[in-house]
């Protein structure tokens, strides 16, 4: 049972990070960060480099080592409700030229769903399958990922986060290092979970696209800037905040300027 | 000669033979697939540490066993020496990678030099007294199935099964922590202990091979059959399981070969038949192998040479490079003195119509086209279906296809 003592929005809550602090040698990378991801939402994590944002990713979900902080999925600790999270990590973070082929990554998703006995079956080949569909690399199952682009292989470590049926995906830079074409089918995948009321919690990059991308953005560099819903937390105060002056003024204006009147539509129709 | 090894290799050269041929076959079965793991971990250099770590423990339980026994030769003994020494020399190992900034690699070589530099000496020392078996010793640095007791061959068979039944049943934790330990972790996988696991059953099978190839050579056995698996294939169980075969394989050659003279070492000739499949695999592997690479290329290029030149007849341009014309020639696309044939020019017509069936696909579908591999270079009627191509067609401009 989640403690009772906990606030309504952290027990309702995919992933609720309190006071999270990360240090290396000493130094903190991550200093008492506080974010409550709002379920079903689109939540980019916003900063610049070294900022700490994919530390602060990877100690929420338990790959770095903490050294203070809270991490609870649904109000209880992160350890015993891995489940619900499903993570796609940066494309950089593997061998590509490792024995596998697409489908045999795509098949890690369920690998806990297998006990040792199993050699896999006929439903998870299709589950699979489907993931793969989605991502549209269905085509590609039986190639080795080392012959994949860049963009196709970030639609492979998707498509393993897809198969998981996840309530929050959290994905470290989905798009960095890949094409166009790609950037939009993965922004058109992670709008569908949105869509089926999953969450969706990104360390982002380029500012010019979280407005169209997102609708909650945390700011942060070491330390939290600021939380909130895109129209007000993405204010051209809190990124000079946040970027130390290190956007120009017309940078700036360019970013925080409204959303132009076909993308409120766009975002009406939801 | 032949006969014996012939019959060495049938099983029929006596029990005690076939069982440390067994043995051996699935102790060296156990150690590709360990192997396998490991490379693909990227921490190949461990078992070195490993190895060369047993050699103060090993002589270390010699002493005490002589002493106390009258006989340092107690297999099960040696090797909880070797073990606990190996063990040491790990945990040293990780204590400096973790303590200080210097890579797993040079804290490797220290730790593996410092243990063997001791256990030399202890050998050294032990070859002075007066305990019996000291001979015997020698036999762990080279490995000596010759003498082998019975008992010390179903020893050894029996912990390779255990080996080999614990890889089955965390085959695949140990596959996502080589492939993406982040992520293992997200999933509720303890990393941690993973990498521990995997640490303990190559310790595990390190030890076990002293007896059978000798702590020098040991280290190929984790090595060698997975570099030669990873030729054949690209499916990560499969290549666990071809390391495993090929390992069993090479144990097989080494220990048959062994025995054909005696003293002939084993453990060398174990690791001389695994490094001929690596060569076998090396050169012949039709994914990876020298030859096939060489093949393709020899292709890849002759089409590119032949598609240049076909374009170069259909604009009227001069041809000068040889291979090229040579190709032409061979097809009969261009007379000797370098003037088109009429099969030749309907060749560079349908090259140059392919071309810009293939340009208009580039720019119809940029996304499809990406994904092609050679595309342009792959007849495209290979690559499209009919129906495609007929719609390309139709879609062509009339001027370019009238002409």
């Amino acid at each position: 049972m989640p403690d009772s003592r906990l606030g309504k929005a952290v027990i309702a809550s995919p992933l609720a990070i309190q006071g999270l602090t990360v240090s290396y040698d000493h130094r903190p990378v991550v200093h008492s960060v506080d974010f409550i991801t709002p379920p079903g939402s689109m939540s980019a994590i916003i900063g610049p480099n070294g900022a700490g944002k994919s530390t602060l990713l990877k100690a929420a979900l338990g790959i770095t080592r903490r050294l203070s902080g809270e991490v609870r999925v649904f109000g209880r600790p992160l350890e015993q409700e891995t489940r619900h999270l499903a993570f796609v990590p940066q494309r950089s973070s593997v061998d590509w030229d490792f024995p596998a082929r697409v489908i045999d990554v795509v098949g890690m998703g369920l690998y806990r769903d297998l006990r040792w006995w199993q050699f896999g079956s006929r439903q998870l080949r299709r589950r699979a399958m489907e993931s793969l569909a989605r991502v549209g690399m269905e085509g590609f199952a039986e190639r080795q990922i080392g012959q994949l682009s860049g963009g196709q292989q970030q639609r492979v470590f998707l498509a393993r986060a897809l198969v998981q049926e996840a309530d929050l995906t959290i994905l470290d830079e989905p798009f960095a290092g890949v094409d166009a074409a790609t950037e939009a089918a993965i922004i058109e995948v992670l709008k569908s979970l949105r869509d089926e009321g999953r969450t969706l919690l990104c360390v982002h990059h380029d500012l010019a696209t979280v407005r169209d991308y997102f609708d909650h953005v945390l700011l942060m560099n070491v330390r939290r800037i600021v939380a909130g819903p895109v129209d007000e937390a993405f204010t051209e105060e809190n990124l000079q905040a946040t970027y130390g002056g290190r956007l120009s003024p017309v940078q700036l204006a360019r970013l925080v300027e409204s959303p132009r009147a076909g993308r409120r539509v766009e975002a009406g129709q939801r | 000669m032949m006969e014996t090894w012939w019959r060495a290799l049938t099983f029929t050269l006596g029990y005690n033979t076939s069982l440390v041929t067994v043995g051996a076959m699935l102790l060296a079965a156990a150690a590709g697939m360990v192997g396998s793991f490991v490379l693909l971990r990227k921490r190949a250099l461990v078992s070195d540490a490993i190895s060369h770590s047993t050699l103060p423990g090993l002589a270390l339980a010699f002493l005490v066993m002589g002493v106390w026994q009258g006989d340092g030769r107690v297999l099960p003994a040696l090797l909880a020496g070797a073990a606990a020494s190996a063990a040491l020399g790990l945990w040293l190992v990780q204590r400096i990678g973790e303590r200080t900034r210097l890579g797993e690699d040079a804290a490797i070589g220290a730790v593996l030099s410092t243990f063997f530099a001791f256990g030399v000496v202890l050998i050294t020392v032990i070859q002075t007294l007066s305990v019996r078996g000291q001979s015997g010793l020698t036999g762990y640095l080279v490995g000596a199935t010759a003498g082998m007791l019975y008992s010390e061959a179903l020893l050894i068979a029996a912990c390779a099964v255990g080996l080999l039944l614990a890889l089955l049943v965390w085959r695949r934790d140990l596959l996502l922590l080589c492939f993406d330990a982040d992520f293992a972790r997200t999933q509720g996988f303890d990393t941690g202990r993973l990498d521990l696991l995997l640490l303990l059953l190559l310790m595990a099978v390190v030890v076990i091979g002293l007896k059978v190839t000798g702590l020098i050579l040991v280290v190929a056995l984790t090595i060698i059959p997975p570099v030669a698996a990873r030729f054949w294939t690209d499916q990560p169980m499969r290549m666990v399981a071809l390391a495993a075969l090929l390992g069993a394989l090479s144990g097989y050659l080494g220990v048959s070969l062994s025995s054909v003279r005696e003293g002939l070492p084993t453990g060398p000739l174990i690791v001389l038949a695994a490094f001929t499949l690596f060569l076998v695999s090396f050169l012949f592997s039709p994914r990876r192998g020298v030859l096939a690479s060489l093949l393709a290329y020899r292709r890849l290029r002759q089409r590119v040479h032949l598609r240049q030149g076909l374009l170069a007849l259909g604009r009227d341009e001069p041809i000068f490079d040889g291979l090229t014309l040579k190709l032409l020639q061979r097809r009969g696309h261009v007379r000797r003195d370098g003037v088109a044939t009429p099969a030749g020019l309907a060749a560079a017509r349908d090259a140059e119509h392919e071309e810009r069936l293939w340009a208009l696909y580039r720019r119809r579908y940029p996304d499809d086209a990406l994904h092609r591999e050679h595309a342009g270079l792959t007849p495209i009627g290979q690559v499209l279906s009919a129906d495609a191509i007929m719609a390309l067609e139709a879609e062509l401009p009339p001027t370019e296809t009238a002409r």
